[in-house]
Protein backbone atom coordinates (compact mmCIF):
# COMPACT_ATOMS: atom_id res chain seq x y z
CA UNK A 1 0.00 0.00 0.00
CA UNK A 2 1.23 3.39 -0.91
CA UNK A 3 0.58 6.53 1.57
CA UNK A 4 -0.03 9.17 -1.30
CA UNK A 5 -2.91 8.50 -3.45
CA UNK A 6 -2.26 7.61 -7.01
CA UNK A 7 -4.61 10.19 -8.90
CA UNK A 8 -5.26 10.23 -12.68
CA UNK A 9 -3.20 13.08 -14.95
CA UNK A 10 -6.62 15.70 -15.19
CA UNK A 11 -3.93 17.91 -16.64
CA UNK A 12 -3.53 21.49 -15.31
CA UNK A 13 -2.37 21.93 -11.78
CA UNK A 14 -2.27 19.72 -9.51
CA UNK A 15 -5.16 19.54 -6.49
CA UNK A 16 -4.11 19.95 -3.17
CA UNK A 17 -3.29 16.14 -2.97
CA UNK A 18 -0.16 15.01 -0.67
CA UNK A 19 3.02 14.27 -2.99
CA UNK A 20 5.89 12.45 -3.13
CA UNK A 21 9.06 13.83 -2.80
CA UNK A 22 10.27 13.82 -6.29
CA UNK A 23 12.72 10.77 -6.99
CA UNK A 24 16.15 11.18 -7.29
CA UNK A 25 18.11 10.53 -10.24
CA UNK A 26 17.63 11.39 -14.35
CA UNK A 27 13.94 10.55 -13.81
CA UNK A 28 13.36 13.59 -11.36
CA UNK A 29 15.73 15.83 -13.57
CA UNK A 30 13.10 15.24 -16.63
CA UNK A 31 10.32 15.88 -14.58
CA UNK A 32 11.98 19.27 -13.01
CA UNK A 33 12.67 20.54 -16.33
CA UNK A 34 9.44 21.44 -17.78
CA UNK A 35 8.66 23.53 -14.55
CA UNK A 36 11.72 25.07 -14.95
CA UNK A 37 10.72 26.72 -18.23
CA UNK A 38 7.62 27.65 -16.89
CA UNK A 39 3.89 25.95 -17.71
CA UNK A 40 3.75 23.87 -20.56
CA UNK A 41 2.04 24.86 -23.33
CA UNK A 42 -1.67 23.88 -23.15
CA UNK A 43 -1.54 21.21 -26.62
CA UNK A 44 -3.45 22.43 -29.73
CA UNK A 45 -4.97 19.78 -32.78
CA UNK A 46 -5.59 21.05 -35.73
CA UNK A 47 -7.34 18.41 -38.42
CA UNK A 48 -7.91 18.88 -42.21
CA UNK A 49 -11.06 17.00 -43.18
CA UNK A 50 -9.90 16.75 -47.23
CA UNK A 51 -11.82 13.56 -48.26
CA UNK A 52 -15.74 13.45 -48.99
CA UNK A 53 -16.61 9.89 -48.62
CA UNK A 54 -18.75 8.27 -45.78
CA UNK A 55 -15.74 6.34 -44.14
CA UNK A 56 -13.40 9.25 -44.74
CA UNK A 57 -15.04 11.74 -42.92
CA UNK A 58 -15.25 9.84 -39.76
CA UNK A 59 -11.44 9.76 -38.22
CA UNK A 60 -10.98 13.43 -38.22
CA UNK A 61 -14.68 14.12 -36.46
CA UNK A 62 -13.54 11.08 -34.23
CA UNK A 63 -10.44 12.29 -33.28
CA UNK A 64 -11.45 15.60 -32.76
CA UNK A 65 -14.30 15.19 -30.69
CA UNK A 66 -11.96 13.08 -28.33
CA UNK A 67 -8.99 16.08 -28.25
CA UNK A 68 -11.98 17.99 -27.35
CA UNK A 69 -12.57 15.32 -24.56
CA UNK A 70 -9.19 15.93 -23.33
CA UNK A 71 -9.32 19.24 -22.68
CA UNK A 72 -6.98 19.81 -26.19
CA UNK A 73 -8.33 23.26 -28.34
CA UNK A 74 -9.32 21.87 -31.58
CA UNK A 75 -10.10 23.23 -34.94
CA UNK A 76 -10.88 21.29 -38.22
CA UNK A 77 -10.12 22.41 -41.37
CA UNK A 78 -12.53 21.61 -44.46
CA UNK A 79 -10.99 21.62 -47.81
CA UNK A 80 -11.69 19.82 -51.36
CA UNK A 81 -14.07 17.11 -50.96
CA UNK A 82 -13.86 17.41 -47.20
CA UNK A 83 -15.96 20.46 -47.60
CA UNK A 84 -18.66 18.12 -48.56
CA UNK A 85 -19.15 17.41 -44.56
CA UNK A 86 -20.14 20.74 -43.78
CA UNK A 87 -22.45 21.79 -47.07
CA UNK A 88 -26.08 21.70 -46.08
CA UNK A 89 -26.98 19.22 -49.42
CA UNK A 90 -24.50 16.91 -49.48
CA UNK A 91 -23.66 16.40 -45.49
CA UNK A 92 -26.30 14.16 -44.70
CA UNK A 93 -25.72 12.30 -48.03
CA UNK A 94 -22.56 10.92 -47.52
CA UNK A 95 -21.73 7.68 -49.74
CA UNK A 96 -19.14 5.17 -49.42
CA UNK A 97 -18.04 3.14 -52.30
CA UNK A 98 -15.69 0.24 -52.97
CA UNK A 99 -14.32 1.20 -55.88
CA UNK A 100 -11.02 1.99 -55.48
CA UNK A 101 -10.40 0.60 -52.30
CA UNK A 102 -8.20 -2.28 -52.03
CA UNK A 103 -8.56 -2.81 -48.89
CA UNK A 104 -12.23 -3.66 -49.24
CA UNK A 105 -13.39 -6.60 -47.56
CA UNK A 106 -16.69 -7.56 -46.16
CA UNK A 107 -15.86 -7.13 -41.99
CA UNK A 108 -17.17 -10.84 -41.44
CA UNK A 109 -16.04 -12.83 -44.09
CA UNK A 110 -12.18 -10.67 -44.83
CA UNK A 111 -10.66 -13.77 -47.04
CA UNK A 112 -14.08 -13.60 -49.64
CA UNK A 113 -12.03 -12.04 -52.86
CA UNK A 114 -14.66 -8.65 -54.00
CA UNK A 115 -14.05 -7.74 -57.39
CA UNK A 116 -13.19 -4.40 -58.25
CA UNK A 117 -15.72 -4.22 -61.07
CA UNK A 118 -18.76 -5.10 -59.15
CA UNK A 119 -18.58 -1.96 -56.89
CA UNK A 120 -19.50 0.09 -60.42
CA UNK A 121 -22.86 -1.77 -60.87
CA UNK A 122 -25.87 0.39 -60.36
CA UNK A 123 -27.30 0.22 -56.98
CA UNK A 124 -23.88 -0.72 -55.22
CA UNK A 125 -22.79 1.96 -53.93
CA UNK A 126 -26.45 2.66 -52.13
CA UNK A 127 -25.72 -0.87 -50.79
CA UNK A 128 -22.42 -0.53 -49.55
CA UNK A 129 -23.25 3.00 -48.23
CA UNK A 130 -26.36 1.71 -46.16
CA UNK A 131 -24.57 -1.47 -44.76
CA UNK A 132 -21.68 1.26 -43.64
CA UNK A 133 -24.28 3.27 -41.74
CA UNK A 134 -26.39 0.01 -40.25
CA UNK A 135 -23.40 -0.87 -38.82
CA UNK A 136 -22.03 2.50 -37.68
CA UNK A 137 -25.77 2.83 -35.74
CA UNK A 138 -25.06 -0.55 -34.26
CA UNK A 139 -21.93 0.84 -32.09
CA UNK A 140 -23.78 4.23 -31.44
CA UNK A 141 -21.81 6.00 -33.51
CA UNK A 142 -23.04 9.39 -34.58
CA UNK A 143 -24.49 10.66 -38.10
CA UNK A 144 -21.55 13.31 -39.49
CA UNK A 145 -24.18 16.10 -38.50
CA UNK A 146 -24.49 14.81 -35.32
CA UNK A 147 -20.73 14.39 -34.39
CA UNK A 148 -20.50 17.96 -35.80
CA UNK A 149 -23.02 18.96 -33.48
CA UNK A 150 -20.93 17.17 -30.31
CA UNK A 151 -18.53 18.70 -31.78
CA UNK A 152 -19.76 22.67 -31.61
CA UNK A 153 -21.23 21.87 -28.11
CA UNK A 154 -17.61 20.88 -26.96
CA UNK A 155 -16.17 23.67 -28.23
CA UNK A 156 -14.28 22.60 -31.42
CA UNK A 157 -14.15 25.19 -34.08
CA UNK A 158 -14.88 24.54 -37.37
CA UNK A 159 -13.67 26.66 -40.81
CA UNK A 160 -14.18 26.00 -44.19
CA UNK A 161 -11.69 26.31 -47.25
CA UNK A 162 -11.75 29.49 -49.18
CA UNK A 163 -10.58 27.60 -52.80
CA UNK A 164 -13.40 25.21 -51.75
CA UNK A 165 -16.15 27.41 -51.24
CA UNK A 166 -15.39 29.36 -54.52
CA UNK A 167 -15.14 26.25 -56.70
CA UNK A 168 -17.75 24.66 -55.67
CA UNK A 169 -19.59 27.89 -56.06
CA UNK A 170 -21.16 27.70 -52.33
CA UNK A 171 -23.05 31.01 -50.66
CA UNK A 172 -23.35 30.96 -46.68
CA UNK A 173 -26.21 29.71 -46.27
CA UNK A 174 -25.05 26.77 -47.83
CA UNK A 175 -23.11 25.94 -44.93
CA UNK A 176 -23.83 24.30 -41.86
CA UNK A 177 -23.98 26.74 -38.81
CA UNK A 178 -21.23 25.74 -36.71
CA UNK A 179 -19.00 26.20 -39.56
CA UNK A 180 -16.96 29.94 -38.01
CA UNK A 181 -15.85 31.10 -41.27
CA UNK A 182 -14.45 30.61 -44.69
CA UNK A 183 -11.01 31.35 -44.60
CA UNK A 184 -7.98 31.26 -46.57
CA UNK A 185 -4.85 29.05 -47.17
CA UNK A 186 -2.89 32.00 -45.31
CA UNK A 187 -5.13 32.26 -42.73
CA UNK A 188 -4.80 28.32 -41.73
CA UNK A 189 -1.31 28.67 -41.75
CA UNK A 190 -1.89 31.88 -39.44
CA UNK A 191 -4.36 29.53 -37.17
CA UNK A 192 -2.67 26.05 -37.41
CA UNK A 193 0.32 28.11 -35.10
CA UNK A 194 1.67 25.90 -32.51
CA UNK A 195 -0.86 23.11 -32.97
CA UNK A 196 -0.26 19.17 -34.20
CA UNK A 197 -1.84 19.36 -37.51
CA UNK A 198 -3.23 16.12 -38.64
CA UNK A 199 -4.18 15.53 -42.13
CA UNK A 200 -7.21 13.36 -43.28
CA UNK B 1 -3.29 -3.70 -8.56
CA UNK B 2 -2.15 -0.50 -6.20
CA UNK B 3 -4.37 -0.27 -3.28
CA UNK B 4 -4.30 3.78 -1.93
CA UNK B 5 -5.26 5.79 1.10
CA UNK B 6 -7.98 8.58 0.02
CA UNK B 7 -10.11 9.84 2.28
CA UNK B 8 -8.67 8.25 5.03
CA UNK B 9 -9.35 4.83 3.93
CA UNK B 10 -7.78 2.03 1.84
CA UNK B 11 -8.94 2.31 -2.09
CA UNK B 12 -8.25 -0.35 -4.88
CA UNK B 13 -7.09 1.56 -7.89
CA UNK B 14 -5.28 0.78 -11.01
CA UNK B 15 -1.95 1.91 -12.45
CA UNK B 16 -3.12 5.16 -13.08
CA UNK B 17 -5.60 6.10 -9.91
CA UNK B 18 -8.67 5.17 -11.20
CA UNK B 19 -11.03 2.97 -8.47
CA UNK B 20 -11.82 -0.43 -9.77
CA UNK B 21 -14.18 -1.60 -7.03
CA UNK B 22 -17.58 -0.20 -7.48
CA UNK B 23 -19.01 -1.63 -4.11
CA UNK B 24 -15.90 1.00 -2.20
CA UNK B 25 -17.38 4.30 -3.28
CA UNK B 26 -20.16 6.60 -1.68
CA UNK B 27 -20.77 9.83 -1.78
CA UNK B 28 -18.01 11.37 0.81
CA UNK B 29 -15.15 9.20 -0.93
CA UNK B 30 -16.77 11.20 -4.04
CA UNK B 31 -16.20 14.46 -2.55
CA UNK B 32 -12.32 13.67 -1.97
CA UNK B 33 -11.74 12.40 -5.53
CA UNK B 34 -13.95 15.64 -7.05
CA UNK B 35 -11.13 17.66 -4.59
CA UNK B 36 -8.38 15.84 -6.42
CA UNK B 37 -9.84 16.05 -10.06
CA UNK B 38 -9.37 19.98 -9.42
CA UNK B 39 -13.31 20.24 -9.07
CA UNK B 40 -13.70 21.87 -5.78
CA UNK B 41 -17.64 22.13 -5.09
CA UNK B 42 -19.98 19.07 -6.19
CA UNK B 43 -23.59 21.28 -7.00
CA UNK B 44 -27.03 19.67 -6.88
CA UNK B 45 -25.84 19.73 -10.75
CA UNK B 46 -22.46 17.86 -10.61
CA UNK B 47 -24.13 15.17 -8.16
CA UNK B 48 -26.89 14.31 -10.98
CA UNK B 49 -24.50 13.34 -13.83
CA UNK B 50 -22.37 11.28 -10.97
CA UNK B 51 -25.64 9.66 -10.03
CA UNK B 52 -26.31 8.89 -13.78
CA UNK B 53 -22.81 7.53 -14.65
CA UNK B 54 -22.98 5.10 -11.00
CA UNK B 55 -26.82 4.04 -11.96
CA UNK B 56 -25.91 3.42 -16.21
CA UNK B 57 -22.39 1.42 -15.34
CA UNK B 58 -23.61 -1.59 -13.62
CA UNK B 59 -25.76 -3.31 -16.37
CA UNK B 60 -23.09 -2.33 -19.03
CA UNK B 61 -19.88 -2.79 -16.72
CA UNK B 62 -18.51 -0.07 -18.81
CA UNK B 63 -18.16 3.63 -17.99
CA UNK B 64 -21.04 6.20 -20.31
CA UNK B 65 -18.78 8.21 -22.34
CA UNK B 66 -19.66 11.68 -22.49
CA UNK B 67 -21.60 11.12 -25.75
CA UNK B 68 -23.41 8.40 -23.66
CA UNK B 69 -23.97 11.21 -20.75
CA UNK B 70 -25.42 13.28 -23.31
CA UNK B 71 -27.95 11.51 -25.47
CA UNK B 72 -29.15 8.99 -22.89
CA UNK B 73 -28.96 10.60 -19.68
CA UNK B 74 -30.19 14.03 -21.42
CA UNK B 75 -27.30 16.11 -19.92
CA UNK B 76 -26.10 19.56 -21.77
CA UNK B 77 -22.94 18.95 -23.82
CA UNK B 78 -21.78 22.21 -22.88
CA UNK B 79 -22.75 22.37 -19.37
CA UNK B 80 -20.75 18.85 -19.08
CA UNK B 81 -17.48 20.94 -20.17
CA UNK B 82 -18.32 23.86 -17.63
CA UNK B 83 -18.47 21.24 -14.93
CA UNK B 84 -16.19 19.13 -15.39
CA UNK B 85 -13.25 21.78 -17.22
CA UNK B 86 -10.84 20.18 -19.14
CA UNK B 87 -11.01 16.51 -19.35
CA UNK B 88 -14.57 15.93 -18.31
CA UNK B 89 -15.24 12.33 -19.78
CA UNK B 90 -11.97 11.48 -16.89
CA UNK B 91 -12.97 13.83 -14.29
CA UNK B 92 -16.40 12.77 -14.06
CA UNK B 93 -15.91 8.95 -14.00
CA UNK B 94 -13.29 9.52 -11.51
CA UNK B 95 -14.94 11.54 -9.23
CA UNK B 96 -17.94 8.47 -9.62
CA UNK B 97 -15.32 6.05 -8.94
CA UNK B 98 -15.31 4.00 -12.45
CA UNK B 99 -12.97 3.32 -14.66
CA UNK B 100 -12.21 5.73 -17.52
CA UNK B 101 -14.37 5.73 -20.76
CA UNK B 102 -13.76 2.95 -23.12
CA UNK B 103 -15.64 4.29 -25.75
CA UNK B 104 -14.23 6.26 -28.62
CA UNK B 105 -17.15 7.97 -29.20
Amino acid sequence: MTDNPIIPDFGGPKADAPKADKPKGAKAVAEAAPAASGEAKPRKMVFIASKGNLDMAYPALIMANAALGEGVETHIFFTFWGFDLVTERTMDHLKFSMLGNTAMHLPQVPKMPIPQLLGALPGVTAGTTLYMKKTLDKLEIPSVREMLDIIVASGGHLWGCKLSFDMNGLSEDDLYDGVEAVISATDFIELSEGAQVIFV
Amino acid sequence: MPTTMIGGRPIDVNDEGFLTDYAQWDEDLGKVLAGYAGVDELTDEHWKVIRFLRADFPARKETATLRRVASVGGFDMKNLFVLFPGKPAKKMSYIAGLPKPKGCV
